[in-house]
């Protein structure tokens, strides 16, 4: 179940949540004055990504507001969140998230140098090996004969 | 040594507590501790189960949740019957009743054998090509037929009694599987203070480590002891010798181990616990089966319990599994995986045999060669298919006198329902298999492939598998989710490695967790894979005499596959692996698998001229063995399913005989029977006389289930007008319009009377079905097209509760009830609202009719409704008020011509389809749906349009949904053009009517077109709609 970050409520589970289609389809001002085939792309043609996709959800069983969402529709990863007019955020998926919304992880641009080390391949933070940080770390258990 | 006897000192049964069972009514014993497989074996019972499709005789293979052959069903009463429970996973208690299967009359004498000696005409795919003819066979024979040989156990036949419960539970590190790296990860993520969770399917923690040797290595004193000293490196112990782990023998740090995990607060020690599935954002789904083992639940206890865990980050340390070899014959009780035999011994004392021969492609079977002969096996023979083995444990057979082997093949063997011999076959420097034979008479036969790494969860969690060629198995690459793999389940196997492997693992992750607000990725890529020295593996068939695929060579033993069926189905053309695997099903049963995909991969490679990492893999599914529909379910059975939504008359209505039905989950009258000496009146008797009544006098009708929105704000008028098809700027206040929704493709979405309730304020309503959708659909189009836009929208569909009543004496039944409003019909003209009060609840009281009548709709806060009803109900006994329901309301509305969205709309409707498009406003510029109205094909003649028809016999009701032709007793296929959307009996005119959209259907007003039935057709003419009262008259009193 996806864990998805409400930009006004937080991390709250899959349930709560309905998906909406894609996002930043804008409909026209005047519709009017639109050509059939610009209609026509409004209302049926959506991208079918491989990859980074913009979409929407709503926070049915919580604060019921639309926002937005880029998620790897191959890993399922939200890249971020961002409220309903908001831009779509500029260069998430290389590890330069921008403040709106965090989600669970860089794509896998964010993966180089990880080697027999370990390291979580955040930007922020490098472990190096067995990190032992705030604990003690016995060390593996022994095999004699 | 007895055949199928146990050594006193072997296992960690607990011998002082004997519990009685019975397998096919015969009874018999076994100990503490012990499986159903176990025990059986100790009481020298092989044959546990008939194969699936061919009937043959099959015993047990493993010793843990991989097993496929011996499933059996466990009873303990009419209700709770489980079948295709795995042996070697059933747990003894004292009192267990369980079954084989799959067989009839008895296992040693079965009539399904016959398909054995069928075997050459039903291969894989066989019922592709057969059972076609004669087509009427089908149904009579072939298919109950089928029906009843399917399947391998009977289901139960009364309803699952106990309870399931679940939790959701958050932890920083999440380990799967306790064995030595669980175990030691577990113990290094605890020590820096992370929150963890581990948790094994068995009963008891220890994995690998509870088929060790039990007791103390001193007490042994073996000829071989000094020299396994010199050459035993980091193995796991050799022969008879335990290993030690941190200077103290291994069952005694295991035992250590658990208690410092338990006595650990933040530590959550679960056994007898599956991790059936992973699932995005590392959440991992547990299946903990609390009561199957005791034989005495407690009648409160839940029978299972389904964690939802949301990890942190997860150690996956799920070990591995020893893979079988592929030969002639090799399914015979007897035949079992060389691993599983030493974990009889070892871990239950239950010898399984008296004279065996080894055949293996791996150095791990020799320990168990060893471990046999210590406890007073014979081994016959230790052949090894490899042209060399040399490896410490293949030294320390050697040495202890054992016969080695190498460069052997099994060609074949024999034993009806035990296998009694084996033929073994030289092979040369070329793979090929030499001449001449050696038979070999034994009971049992030990065989091993090496292992294949279980890394079912790491694949769901899409990480990406690569393949290793040195152990010729599929290892955990690049992982997707955070989560990392140690031990056996990445190929890892001698014990130090492993012991390190889990604390590198555990401490990495609680690590991890710690660092888990700075927003990290995914693991990384796992450690590099130490330079074990490879103990050997095989994947494919053995090499047979002349290169032959040879017969009854089984890969898959549940779904009776064999490489015959593997060859075939390459023969007929299937390339991918998934073809494959659904032609032959192979991989398909049960245990998914878990002992043939890799040998089935390495055949259908050679095949196919492929390396194994070119065929593939199939994709790994949830749950990784079966867990009950139960715990699935847990709370959401029965009445708990779905909420159930009742109205504020509810009580009322049931107790004044309503039959209520389903509108969603809303329950609603349908209608009142009314019961008399002669009995209960029926639904046509009853709603023939609820319309009468509310159009002779007076009815009352609960409308509270219908939408209400309440739309507030400066710009409440420029929101409506967007999204209605109206124009509601000319609306007054106290005044209110039907008011018709339509979405952005131009087609009908919902219908209601929208009334204006102040100059900024709108009660909108819309059907039943359709109120969440409504809000929603206006709260998208607020949030996100019209940001800017002064109005706020509330759902109030709860807060009113809606009393219709409807009728020439209407407003006769409500004057004396209502206060602060005039009534009369200069002062309330049809379509208006006032506000006043009722039985001294405030009230929203519109003027409005469904029916065609005058009539009223009462609003109360919902807390009202019921005794407001009462009242309504007394004050109008007088004009013998009848209460109608749902079957009522339809029919008078119908008879009205007017229409249910839902009913004559699906979602293809425009306005002007449903002779709406009076509705529309004409001088806005824009709402929703006006774009898509303008395409010339939203206007086209032919297009589906509202009428109504009258039967040629009036006393013929048709069916809803029926189709209508142009001309009557056409042959199929026939075009229809049009469809039956709403069709009654109408009580007031005497005959039956029906609502239809037919193809240019206003043009076609008189014509007669025909609804086809099975029993003919059934002319009809065209007509208006509105049958009853076309100029509207009555809706004045």
């Amino acid at each position: 179940m996806l864990l998805i970050e409400c930009p006004y409520c937080g991390k709250r589970p899959e349930l709560e949540f309905s998906h909406a289609g894609q996002a930043h389809i804008a409909r026209a001002q005047n519709p009017a004055e639109v050509s059939v085939q610009e209609w026509t792309d409004f209302l049926y043609m959506r991208d079918n990504t491989k990859g980074v996709h913009a979409e929407r959800w709503r926070h049915t069983h919580g604060c019921a507001r639309y926002f937005n969402a880029l998620r790897d529709t191959t890993t399922d990863h939200f890249l971020a969140t961002y409220k309903a007019g908001e831009q779509r955020p500029e260069g998430v998926g290389a590890g330069a998230g921008v403040g709106t919304g965090t989600g669970t992880g860089a794509s896998s641009g964010a993966s180089a140098g990880r080697g027999a080390s370990g390291t979580t391949g955040s930007p922020l933070g490098a472990g190096a090996g067995a990190d032992p940080g705030a604990g003690s770390n016995p060390g593996a258990p022994k095999v004699g004969l | 040594m007895k055949h199928g006897s146990s050594t006193e000192a072997l296992g960690r049964v607990d011998r002082t507590r004997t519990i009685r069972f019975t397998f096919d009514g015969r009874e018999l014993t076994g100990f503490a501790g012990d499986t159903l497989a176990s025990a059986l074996l100790r009481n020298g019972v092989h044959l546990v189960g008939r194969s699936f499709k061919y009937h043959r005789p099959r015993g047990i293979l493993a010793a843990g949740s991989e097993e496929p052959n011996a499933l059996v069903a466990v009873r303990r009463d009419d209700a709770r019957y489980t079948p295709n429970l795995r042996a070697t996973q059933v747990e003894l208690y004292d009192g267990l009743e369980a079954d084989s299967q799959n067989r009839w009359p008895s296992l040693s004498w079965d009539v399904g054998s016959i398909n054995n000696v069928l075997s050459p005409f039903i291969p894989a795919g066989f019922y592709y090509k057969t059972f076609m003819w004669p087509r009427s066979a089908w149904k009579s024979l072939y298919e109950p037929r089928i029906r009843a040989a399917a399947g391998l156990g009977k289901s139960p036949t009364l309803a699952d009694p106990d309870r399931y419960t679940n939790r959701f539970a958050h932890c920083d590190v999440l380990v799967v599987g306790a064995g030595p790296a669980g175990l030691s990860a577990a113990l290094a993520a605890a020590s820096s203070g992370a929150k963890v969770v581990i948790c094994d399917e068995q009963p008891e923690f220890g994995g690998s480590l509870l088929s060790e040797p039990a007791g103390s290595h001193a007490t042994h004193s073996h000829a071989a002891d000094s020299h396994a000293d010199a050459h035993a490196t980091d193995s796991l112990g050799s022969g008879s010798h335990a290993a030690d782990i941190d200077g103290v023998p291994a069952s005694t740090w295991l035992a250590r181990t658990v208690e410092t995990l338990k006595r650990n607060p933040r530590v959550t020690v679960l056994t007898r616990t599956t991790a059936f599935g992973y699932f995005p954002h590392n959440m991992v789904g547990l299946n903990e089966r609390l009561t199957d083992h005791l034989a005495q639940p407690h009648p409160e206890s839940p029978r299972e319990r389904q964690w939802q865990v949301r990890a942190k980050e997860v150690v996956l340390a799920a070990g591995a599994i020893e893979r079988p070899l592929v030969f002639p014959g090799n399914d015979r009780p007897g035949i079992m995986l060389a691993g599983a035999a030493r974990t009889f011994v070892n871990r239950y004392g239950a010898v399984p045999g008296s004279r065996a021969v080894v055949i293996t492609a791996c150095d791990e079977a020799y320990r168990a060669a060893l471990d046999l002969h210590e406890a007073g096996v014979f081994i016959a023979i230790i052949a090894d298919i490899r042209a060399k083995a040399d490896g410490p444990l293949a030294e320390a057979a050697r040495h202890a006198g054992l016969p080695v082997q190498t460069a052997t093949t099994i060609v074949g063997t024999s034993g009806r329902l035990r296998v009694d011999t084996v033929r073994l076959a030289r092979v040369d420097e070329h793979g090929h298999v030499t001449d001449g034979e050696q038979i070999m008479p034994c009971d049992l036969v030990l065989m091993s492939g090496g292992f294949t790494p279980t890394v079912h969860l790491f694949s769901q969690s899409r990480g990406k598998l690569v393949w290793d060629e040195k152990t010729l198995s599929f290892v955990p690459g690049q992982a997707a989710e955070r989560v990392r793999s140690a031990g056996a389940c990445r190929g890892v196997y001698a014990l130090a490695a492993v012991l390190n492997d889990g604390n590198v693992a555990g401490s990495a992750a609680a690590a991890a967790a710690r660092n888990a607000a700075a927003g990290s990725g995914p693991a990384g890529g796992p450690n590099s894979t130490p330079a074990d020295p490879p103990i050997g593996a095989f994947a494919g068939a053995l090499p047979q005499p002349g290169g032959a695929t040879g017969s009854m060579a089984f890969v898959d033993w549940q779904n009776d596959v064999t490489t015959k069926d593997l060859a075939l189905a390459t023969r007929e053309g299937f390339r991918s692996v998934e073809h494959i695997k659904r032609y032959t099903t192979t991989g398909m049963a049960t245990d998914q698998g878990k002992t043939s995909n890799l040998n089935a991969l390495g055949f259908v490679s050679r095949e196919l001229d492929k390396t194994i990492p070119e065929v593939g893999l199939t994709t790994f599914r949830m749950p990784y063995t079966p867990v009950s529909f139960a715990s699935f379910a847990g709370f959401a059975r029965g009445s708990l399913f779905d909420p159930i939504r009742r109205t504020p008359t509810h009580d009322w209505a049931a107790r004044n005989g309503a039959v209520f039905e389903d509108v969603g989950l809303w329950k609603r009258a349908h209608y009142f029977p009314r019961s008399s000496a002669s009995g209960r009146e029926d639904m046509h008797t009853a709603v023939a006389r609820e319309c009468l009544a509310v159009r002779k006098s007076v009815g009352m009708f609960d409308a509270s289930t219908l939408g209400k929105i309440e739309v507030v704000g400066k710009d409440a008028v420029t929101f409506m007008n967007r999204m209605y098809v109206n124009g509601w700027t000319s609306l007054a206040v106290g005044r209110s319009r039907y008011g018709v929704l339509l979405r952005d493709d131009g087609f009908v979405y919902d219908d209601g009377v929208v009334a204006r309730t102040a100059e900024d304020r709108f009660h909108v309503t819309t059907t039943t079905g359709g109120a969440a959708g409504v809000l929603r659909l206006m709260e998208d189009y607020l949030q996100t097209e019209w940001p800017n836009l002064d109005v706020w929208l509330t759902s109030i569909s709860e807060q009113w509760s809606v009393i219709a009543v409807q009728g020439p004496n209407s407003r006769r039944v409500l004057e004396g009830l209502v206060e602060g409003v005039d009534m009369s019909a200069q002062a309330m003209p049809h379509m208006s609202v006032a506000r006043g009060r009722i039985g001294g609840a405030p009230m929203l009281l519109f003027r409005v009719s469904f029916t065609g009548e005058l009539g009223f709709e009462v609003n109360v806060p919902a807390d009202f409704g019921q005794a407001v009803w009462e009242a309504i109900y007394a004050a109008g006994q007088q004009y013998d008020i009848t209460p109608y329901g749902t079957e009522a309301m339809h029919v008078l509305r119908a008879e009205k011509g007017y229409i249910i969205v839902g009913q004559e709309t699906d979602g293809t409707v425009t306005p002007d389809d449903a002779g709406l498009g009076w509705a529309i406003g004409k001088t806005k510029p824009d709402f929703v749906g006006k774009r898509s109205l303008q395409r010339p094909s939203m206007s086209a003649e032919n297009r589906k349009q509202l009428v109504g028809l009258l039967t040629a016999d009036p006393q013929v009701v048709l069916d809803e949904g029926s189709q209508i032709m142009q001309g009557p007793g056409q042959q199929a296929p026939v075009r229809p053009i049009g469809h039956v959307t709403s069709s009654y009996h109408s009580a007031v005119l005497g005959k039956s009517i029906a609502l239809a959209l037919v193809s240019g259907g206003r043009a076609r007003m008189g014509e007669t077109l025909y609804v086809p039935t099975g029993s003919g057709d059934i002319a009809v003419k065209v007509t208006s709609p509105v049958f009853y009262d076309p100029e509207g008259a009555r809706l004045n009193g």
